[in-house]
């Protein structure tokens, strides 16, 4: 079809043993950060320095779009997952950073149900390149909880594993009623960069699920973690992941920031931990986003989010921050420098906050009043880059080949 | 017989607001509409069969959302899309 946007790419990927990013290389390194809003996409394309940013978009302006992810395996391949308000959901792809776009031959879609109960895909709502012996495999999550799988670029799409149809995992799932605002999802799609076989993702609600046999079956992951008090901590219906990171450097070590607290697990053990408890109590340890660093499993960053009473979902007493720890989530400092001091009343989402490879590590997050911040020193030091942009759902950092 | 197509789908009929097209029921013409303009269905119909929200489709200036109505080729069929909110 004809072009939906103007033109041009981007994610975090991790680091292949003996590569320069394994080493932490520094060399000049060519970023974009792509930004999906409630309203079109935009590429920000960094100089060698990271301190200047051109702007190209915006693509598919008035589509919903909730990821734009850049193929770290090949520099090339731009997904992005749209919908609008009328239309249904779809992929669009690119090979020239947003030229030019096509639209996936056969979006991600259930399977017909006889009976005329069958469920719908609203939209895509999170996209994962696969491991990198994979090339062109790509997974998706949806809203409603759906898991699908491409196997030749994002072209075609197919229902992945048999979860999206098991009368177990559909009670898990809830309804569109127990979900998110804006419809329940499947998210934080994981592949083990040591094993494709071993997956991990997590649904809002439906709980952590883990597979050891490339999908074929999931188990949910669940132990040592809260849910709302008064509901069945056993039930994976109760629970509600809202990010779950893999780290690069350490596949055993995974965190996750829940609707209930901020979580890590170390494997073989089975059981979450909850590192939030030393975050100040006036903070708390709410919140969406989790960014993990590519070189060091030790630091990890977050953006809490005001979770009482309510929910206002807002910074915490209108002053937002990143909050960083260095040794595991056993301390966190506070991160504000250059972010507004008092009544800034946005949030970032799951999605909208990630880093790049770079030494020292670049960090970005998307607020939900249409702004685009970075850091170019590991959370020391924000500065916007990008105003008035819609609300901001998704952030991602790519380096075009 | 003549459709009218609304414009957030027009990138699919080369920005053609009026195109011909087939069928002996509204789900015949809509697979018509798919043979010609490739992905412009699934965009207005679910995997389920179900016109999508906001999906509006008049024959001769009658709403129907049964995809089994049957239609006759003098037909004049209508897409429109509501959308309200900001």
């Amino acid at each position: 079809m004809a072009n939906p946007g103007s033109s041009s790419a981007a994610t975090l990927t991790r680091p292949e043993p003996g590569t320069d990013e394994a080493r932490g290389g520094s060399a000049a390194r060519r970023i974009v950060v792509l930004v999906a809003t409630r309203k079109g996409a935009w590429i920000f394309h960094g100089d060698s320095r990271r301190a200047s940013w051109r702007v190209d978009g915006p693509h598919f302006l008035g589509h919903v779009i909730s990821h734009v992810v850049l193929d770290p395996r090949d520099g090339r391949t731009l997904l992005a997952a749209a919908k609008t308000g009328h239309l249904g959901p779809t992929i669009f792809r690119s090979t020239d950073l947003g030229r030019s776009w096509q639209e996936a031959r056969r979006p991600p879609a259930f399977a017909k149900a006889d009976d005329g109960q069958g469920r719908a895909v609203d939209h895509t709502f999170w996209l994962t390149p696969c491991h990198a012996n994979e090339p062109g495999v790509w997974y998706a999550g949806t809203s409603p909880q759906g898991l699908f799988r491409s196997e030749d670029g994002g072209e075609s799409w197919a229902p992945f594993s048999s979860m999206n149809d098991d009368p177990q995992f559909r009670r898990w799932m809830g309804t569109v009623q127990d979900g998110t605002p804006d419809g329940p999802k499947l998210h934080s799609i994981i592949v083990d960069p040591r094993d494709p076989a071993h997956l991990v993702f997590g649904m809002s609600g439906g709980g952590v699920h883990e597979s050891f046999d490339g999908g074929r079956t999931f188990s949910p992951l669940l132990a040592g973690l809260d849910v709302v008090e008064g509901f069945d901590a056993a039930d994976p219906t109760f629970h509600d992941p809202h990010c779950i990171r893999i780290c690069p450097t350490n596949p055993d070590r995974l965190y996750q920031q829940n609707h209930c607290g901020l979580y890590r697990l170390d494997r073989p053990d089975n059981t979450w931990r909850r590192i939030g408890t030393t975050m100040p109590s006036e903070v708390g340890d709410i919140g969406f986003p989790l960014v993990v660093h590519p070189r060091d499993a030790n630091t990890a960053w977050i953006f809490p989010m005001d979770g009482q009473t309510v929910w206002p979902r807002t910074s915490p007493d209108g002053r937002p921050a990143a909050y960083r720890t260095r040794d595991g989530g056993e301390r966190w400092e506070r991160l504000d420098a250059g972010l507004p001091r008092e009544q800034a009343w946005w949030t970032v989402k799951r999605q909208a906050m990630s880093a790049d490879r770079c030494d020292p590590l670049g960090l970005y997050f998307g607020t939900t009043s249409g702004e685009l911040w970075m850091s170019a020193d590991e959370g020391n030091q924000w500065r916007s880059i990008a105003r008035h942009l819609p609300e901001i759902y998704a952030v991602e950092v790519g380096e075009p080949a | 017989m003549k459709v009218l197509i609304p414009t957030p789908l027009r990138d699919y009929t080369a920005h053609a607001a009026r195109v011909e097209a087939s069928g002996a029921s509204l789900a015949d013409l809509l697979a018509d509409l798919e043979r010609r303009y490739p992905g412009i269905r699934f965009r207005m119909v679910n995997e389920q069969d179900r016109l999508r929200p906001h999906m509006r489709v008049f024959v001769n200036g009658v709403a129907v959302r049964d995809l089994a109505a049957r239609l006759g080729p003098d037909d004049e069929v209508a897409i429109v899309q509501a959308l309200s909110g900001g």
